[in-house]
């Protein structure tokens, strides 16, 4: 049951991130991307953190999302011409360099293969990351707020310039 | 019910990373762009919440919450520069945007 | 085995229920917008127009499938799919009673506790814009996508409301779970005044919630992404037959979703006299309870008029989220103090 609940997942966002990739339309990419948060979500759920699933989906699909969705429909953007490029030989260089980096992280990951993942009671319970996060990350939290402020001035010294 | 081994989480999370970056050296639209670094962040969310089920350690929970918090700084911010790049050049291809002035 | 078969029978007894109250709301706003009115509504179906919501499900159904032209035909497919699933959805935690005996086992009288209950509503009330957003695109139509436009900026915006005001009824209740935000408010204080939410502490988190719900289901005077005498429809202007009830169904549930959650939150759930004694008895208090906010939800829709934009903007940001930044530091001084 569990096996197949990961393999579901685990398909479900590889597929929909090839999708990124394929797709010509940048909003039907962002749905993609949905599609990905959403499965990762799932395996969230399966590693037992729950806090961060819902966080997942509160933070990622309800804001970041919804935000690029709302800049791809602002600004009406078509989809991708298939113009020529301008430096086509260095973009087709990137897919064996990817290939490259895909089998280094799977020798990685390989190290791993022996270790089971171990089940029992989950520690990503709301109450468990909150105490973590007001006591012994305190000043990273703090910090926290500081990065975000920064972001909206940010955002809106752009915004205003425009 | 049976368990699942740490390494099949660590194998999507590479699969998903290797198809963010290259999502972000193939694709030239700046907004796609900015969905594959989302894509390389989640992977990275996926090893750290792998393993911090697996030591049973929430450090590494506490740390994707912060990434999450980074990344929607980081949207909102590209989102904006995206914006105006868009308005003042009328296109997001990041190769035809390499003046530094207008 | 029996825990499946008792979910699986509780799931499908809940969303009977439920769809039935939809069907039903939407003749109880339509009547009591008569009656507001000074109309009869309709009554021509059945006795005081009770078989009306069958005969609109007929309607519905066996009306042609308009279809714009539009480059997503998909899309335009999904976009009603996505809106109404995570209004459904939200049942799913919602506690309509304690647990009750019934043919010797203890049965609870929700689908499921979750311990991230209050952050899993707010996950679906995030995934709800979806639908309208990708309606608004899909279907290639102006009025649709300025509709699409004003809903994903408006439910952004009064989110931060909506969850901001929470924080102080979680403060006290110190759960996510909403079956211990119930239990919290059980009991009365000095034999008389019940120990709701709403009367204790959290009047002003009632507010605000109450008035960011209003706003996060799209109703009137919050109603701008509908908007009928600028866009036509919003953005469903270009749906028609089943993919417009399915709009239609979902707006209802998004409605009586929230009306639950604020009873749940603020009003006790289905804390009552006599609910120790007869659990039961807690389903009809929170129907009732329940009830209240459905008719002011209706009550707001015949007497207020629209909001224009800029001030749908400037009351969300300038007035209600310093009034939520204020609540929860009050309820934590509160908190502390007490």
């Amino acid at each position: 049951m569990e096996r197949a609940l990961f393999l579901i997942f685990a398909l479900t966002a590889i597929v929909a991130a090839f999708n990124i990739l394929l797709r010509r339309h940048p909003l039907h990419s962002a749905l993609a991307l949905l599609v990905v948060l959403g499965a990762l979500t799932g395996l969230y759920i399966l590693l037992g953190a729950y806090f961060l699933a819902m966080m997942q989906v509160v933070i990622y699909a309800g804001a970041v999302l919804v935000l690029f969705l709302f800049v791809i429909m602002l600004l009406n953007i078509r989809a991708e011409e298939a113009r020529l490029e301008r430096r086509p030989f260095f973009r087709w260089l990137a897919v064996p360099f990817a290939l490259l980096l895909g089998a280094e992280t799977f020798y990685l990951v390989r190290t791993f293969e022996e270790n089971p993942s171990p089940s029992g009671t989950s520690i990503g319970v709301t109450e468990a990351v909150g105490r973590e996060l007001f006591t012994t990350y305190l000043l990273p939290f703090e910090v926290t707020s500081i990065v975000l402020l920064i972001a909206i001035l940010g955002a809106v010294v752009l915004a205003r310039r425009g | 019910m049976t368990t699942i081994p740490i390494s099949w989480y660590l194998a999507v999370a590479a699969a998903l990373f290797t198809i963010g970056a290259v999502t972000v050296f193939v694709k030239r639209n700046a907004i796609v762009m900015l969905l594959g670094i989302e894509v390389m962040l989640n992977a990275a969310n996926l090893t750290a919440v792998t393993f911090s089920s697996y030591f049973r350690e929430l450090g590494g929970q506490i740390l994707v919450f912060f990434v999450m918090v980074v990344a929607a700084a980081e949207a909102a911010v590209g989102l904006a520069i995206i914006v105006l790049l868009f308005r003042h050049r009328e296109t997001l291809n990041v190769d035809e945007a390499q003046l530094l002035k207008l | 085995m029996d825990v499946v078969v008792e979910a699986v029978i509780k799931i499908v007894i809940v969303f009977g229920v439920v769809l039935t109250c939809l069907a039903y709301l939407a003749l109880f706003e339509r009547k009591i917008l008569g009656w507001i009115q000074l109309r009869y509504g309709p009554n021509r179906v059945g006795p005081w127009g009770l078989l009306q919501p069958l005969a609109d499900l007929l309607k519905f159904l066996f009306k042609e499938d308009v279809r714009p032209a539009t480059p997503n035909p998909i899309l335009f497919s999904v976009a009603p799919i996505l809106s109404l699933v995570p209004a459904l959805m939200t049942y799913a935690v919602i506690p309509f009673g304690d647990r009750i005996e019934l043919f010797g086992r203890e049965i609870t009288l929700y689908i499921t506790s979750v311990n991230v209950g209050l952050l899993y509503l707010f996950a679906l009330s995030g995934l709800g814009v979806y639908g309208i957003v990708l309606a608004g695109w899909a279907s290639n139509s102006k009025y649709s996508l300025l509709g699409g436009l004003r809903s994903a900026a408006q439910l952004i915006s009064y989110e931060l409301t909506l969850t901001l005001s929470v924080i102080g009824v979680l403060i006290q209740a110190g759960s996510l779970d909403l079956i211990a935000i119930v239990r919290a408010q059980s009991g009365t204080y000095f034999g008389l005044i019940p120990k709701w939410h709403i009367f204790w502490y959290q009047p002003l988190g009632f507010l605000l919630f109450f008035i960011a719900a209003v706003a996060e289901t799209n109703r009137v005077p919050f109603d701008l992404p509908e908007a009928e005498t600028e866009l036509v429809a919003g953005y469903h202007t270009e749906y028609s037959a089943t993919k417009f009830a399915m709009f239609y169904v979902a707006e209802y549930a998004n409605i009586l979703a929230v009306s639950a959650l604020a009873t749940t939150l603020f009003l006790g759930g289905w804390n009552g006299p006599g609910v120790e004694r007869l659990p039961l008895l807690g389903v009809f208090y929170f129907a009732m309870k329940t009830a209240v906010f459905l008719f002011i939800y209706i009550w707001l829709r015949a007497t207020l008029p629209r909001f224009r934009y800029d001030q749908l903007m400037r009351f969300g940001w300038k007035v209600l989220l310093p009034l939520a930044f204020a609540n929860i530091v009050f309820s934590a001084a509160m908190a502390t103090t007490a």
